[in-house]
């Protein structure tokens, strides 16, 4: 983009280039000034109202909150629902733990062998997600429950007891978690050994590395960033999620999602709800700084 | 290490069409060719990564064929170079060591040393991501040799490089080789390079070798009319054999002229009579005007079309009476004015820098030049 001025032709010209050196230098605040904005008003705007949200005392009978700075609102919503946190956390870190096992050969098999076909396996593996949420778990409901295909089978060829159920257990909430996010963990963890450059490969088997060493001592380090990446792409959003509890589970293994939006739908404890969603929110960034801090900044933009 | 007849297809199209080779211990070997000549598969298939259609490859005597990359004695610098971009460059060099279970502080001394070698002592810790192309490849040239291989591949290492470091890295693998004594295998489309460092070089073409010996051999007696003008710049012209004795062949070229060239030095032409007559431009002296042509010397008349000073020298292009353009490079010692565009002039060569090779045929030529 550099203009070439002629020494012997200055005047106009000078004054010509100025105006677009201001407009090029305007450039690029006018470009993200949508994007800005959208960021500001629906982003920003709730975070902060929710933040504040959790200071204040609110009065259930009419809703008006008023702002008290009740710290005290955190250790309390803690010690209320620390057992719903727990909760949370096994659920989430059992089906991310499955999803990183299940989609690892997955990803590894189509970076590696899907050859002209690559796209077409990894939008068959996003077919399923073309479907709302919310009904693909009401369909694993109507699959697990008692009635349903298979358990009937099953316990027909007497496979099972009669007694058997998966529908209200934690098994059912963590298979429905895994089964939701699977795309998640797969994705990133593709586009981490889709990059790794075969002839680094090769150059391992050229030295002496057997393939079983070849995958150990390369394909699996250069493959970190990107499991990382998954595990968190993974695991926050399921640590709050509430639809799989809700549907696929019972009443005795409660995530702290469902107890965040009984708060706000169901008790109309606003203050309550909006401490809750700040912890996670904590929980989240922890997450994310310690991925930084261990990989760096700059894979994170890879990856996310 | 030995190649007997070995063949690879690619689907129906041959890579490396029967190819014999035998390199020697120590050797400094070059194989030259333009890109889709084979030279890398060739190389690959001994490396491992490929396997032959057809053929055996030996190796100090032991039939590697079918062994995977990590049972041969062979290590490979790449044409990426392509270090471990996890590791650092202590773990990148070390690697191969590791790999073949070599004691801890044995695996130090080797490693040290090599490094010493390359000239990298003090960059031990640092990621491979941060060194410049030269450092780069100077580790994968110490990784690769850290294992003390029976024999080296080098895969146009120095083409991502830039000219200067270039010559500087020819120099310096040239002397590293001196010092470790191991086989070099060197596969390159640059012809300076190959006959700066090589004890020997093949040229290959299509598949198949053309030419092979030591670089002067190469260059001053090509065996075809592809190595001849693969390999520095010839003068060619098409001709007939005249008459033939145990001293001396006579061609009579288009136009009339006669060249004499000596009988050693005609490849065997399966019968035929129709050759190229060729001679490398810098053989050939200039004279202004019609000069006597002094005995056991070609000559040819003509006048200069193009004169350009080079700085080392001159290059003219002259358009000669039996209607080839023929190019001449003239030192710069110093001596009389040269010869200015327009100008007659009369070129002779000696008789003993004359060649001749088998011309290709006229199909194959037109099908190169398109591909350029």
């Amino acid at each position: 983009m550099e203009q070439l001025v002629p020494a012997d032709h200055p005047g106009g010209v000078v004054v010509h280039r100025r105006r677009h050196r201001f407009g090029r230098a305007l450039a690029p605040y006018l470009l993200s000034l949508p994007a800005g904005l959208w960021l500001l008003l629906l982003f920003v705007v709730p975070l902060a109202v929710m933040l504040s949200l959790s200071l204040k005392t609110c009065d259930p009978a009419t809703g008006a909150c008023t702002m008290t700075w009740h710290w005290a609102e955190f250790p309390n919503e803690i010690s209320l629902y620390h057992q719903e946190f727990i909760t949370s956390l096994l659920f989430a870190g059992g089906a991310t733990l499955a999803d990183l096992v299940i989609s690892f050969p997955i990803a590894y098999w189509i970076a590696f062998h899907g050859r002209h076909r690559k796209n077409f396996f990894l939008l068959m593996l996003l077919v399923p997600f073309f479907v709302s949420f919310v009904i693909r778990t009401i369909v694993w409901e109507f699959v697990l429950s008692n009635n349903g295909v298979f358990l009937t089978t099953l316990k027909n060829l007497h496979v099972l007891p009669s007694g058997f159920h998966i529908l209200g257990t934690s098994w059912a909430v963590m298979a429905g978690l895994a089964y939701n996010y699977l795309p998640f963990t797969a994705l990133p963890i593709y586009v981490a050994i889709e990059r790794i450059d075969r002839r680094v490969l090769e150059a391992a088997y050229d030295l002496y590395a057997t393939r079983r060493q070849g995958f150990m001592r390369v394909i699996f380090p250069l493959t970190i960033p990107g499991i990382f990446a998954a595990f968190l792409l993974t695991f926050i959003p399921m640590f709050g999620d509430y639809v799989n509890q809700e549907i696929l589970g019972g009443t005795s293994n409660t995530m702290i999602g469902t107890v965040i939006q009984n708060q706000f739908l169901v008790n109309f404890d606003y203050a309550g709800g909006a401490s809750l969603s700040a912890i996670l929110l904590v929980i989240a960034l922890l997450g994310i700084f310690l991925y930084a801090r261990l990989l760096g900044t700059r894979t994170i933009e890879q990856y996310l | 290490m030995e190649f007997v007849h070995v063949t690879k297809a690619f689907n129906d199209v041959k890579a490396v069409d029967d190819l014999n080779l035998r390199i020697n211990d120590g050797e400094f070997f070059s194989l030259l060719g333009p890109s889709g000549c084979g030279k890398t598969t060739s190389l690959r298939m001994l490396g491992g990564f490929e396997e032959p259609t057809m053929g055996t490859i030996l190796l100090g005597g032991q039939d590697v064929t079918n062994l995977p990359p990590y049972r041969r004695d062979v290590n490979t610098v790449f044409q990426s170079y392509a270090l471990f971009p996890h590791l650092n460059v202590f773990e990148n060099v070390a690697f191969g060591l590791r790999r073949s279970k070599v004691e801890k502080s044995e695996i130090r001394r080797r490693v040290g040393e090599m490094l010493e070698l390359v000239d990298l002592p003090h960059l031990e810790k640092r990621q491979s991501a941060q060194l410049s192309g030269g450092q780069q490849q100077r580790v994968a040239l110490a990784r690769a040799l850290v294992n003390q291989p029976k024999i080296l591949l080098l895969d146009e290492p120095m083409s991502a490089l830039d000219a200067k470091l270039r010559r500087q890295m020819q120099i310096e693998l040239k002397r590293i080789q001196g010092q470790v004594g191991i086989t070099f295998l060197y596969v390159t489309h640059d012809q300076e390079e190959a006959m700066t460092m090589s004890n020997r070089i093949a040229v290959m073409w299509r598949g198949r070798i053309e030419g092979m010996g030591t670089p002067k051999e190469v260059y001053d007696s090509p065996a075809t009319e592809f190595v001849a003008s693969f390999l520095g710049a010839s003068n060619l012209l098409a001709g007939t054999i005249d008459s033939s004795d145990a001293a001396r062949t006579v061609v009579a070229v288009a136009g009339g002229a006669r060249m004499v060239v000596p009988s050693e030095r005609v490849p065997d032409l399966g019968g035929a009579r129709e050759v190229k007559v060729g001679v490398r431009p810098e053989k050939i002296e200039i004279a202004t005007g019609t000069v006597e042509t002094p005995a056991n010397h070609n000559s040819l008349a003509g006048r200069v079309r193009v004169s350009s000073f080079t700085g080392v020298g001159n290059q003219y292009i002259v358009e000669t009476t039996v209607g080839v353009d023929v190019t001449v490079y003239a030192q710069n010692i110093g001596q009389q004015s040269a010869p200015r565009s327009g100008e007659e002039v009369t070129l002779t060569w000696p008789v003993e820098h004359t060649f001749i090779v088998k011309p290709m045929p006229q199909a194959v030529v037109l099908e190169e030049t398109e591909g350029e």
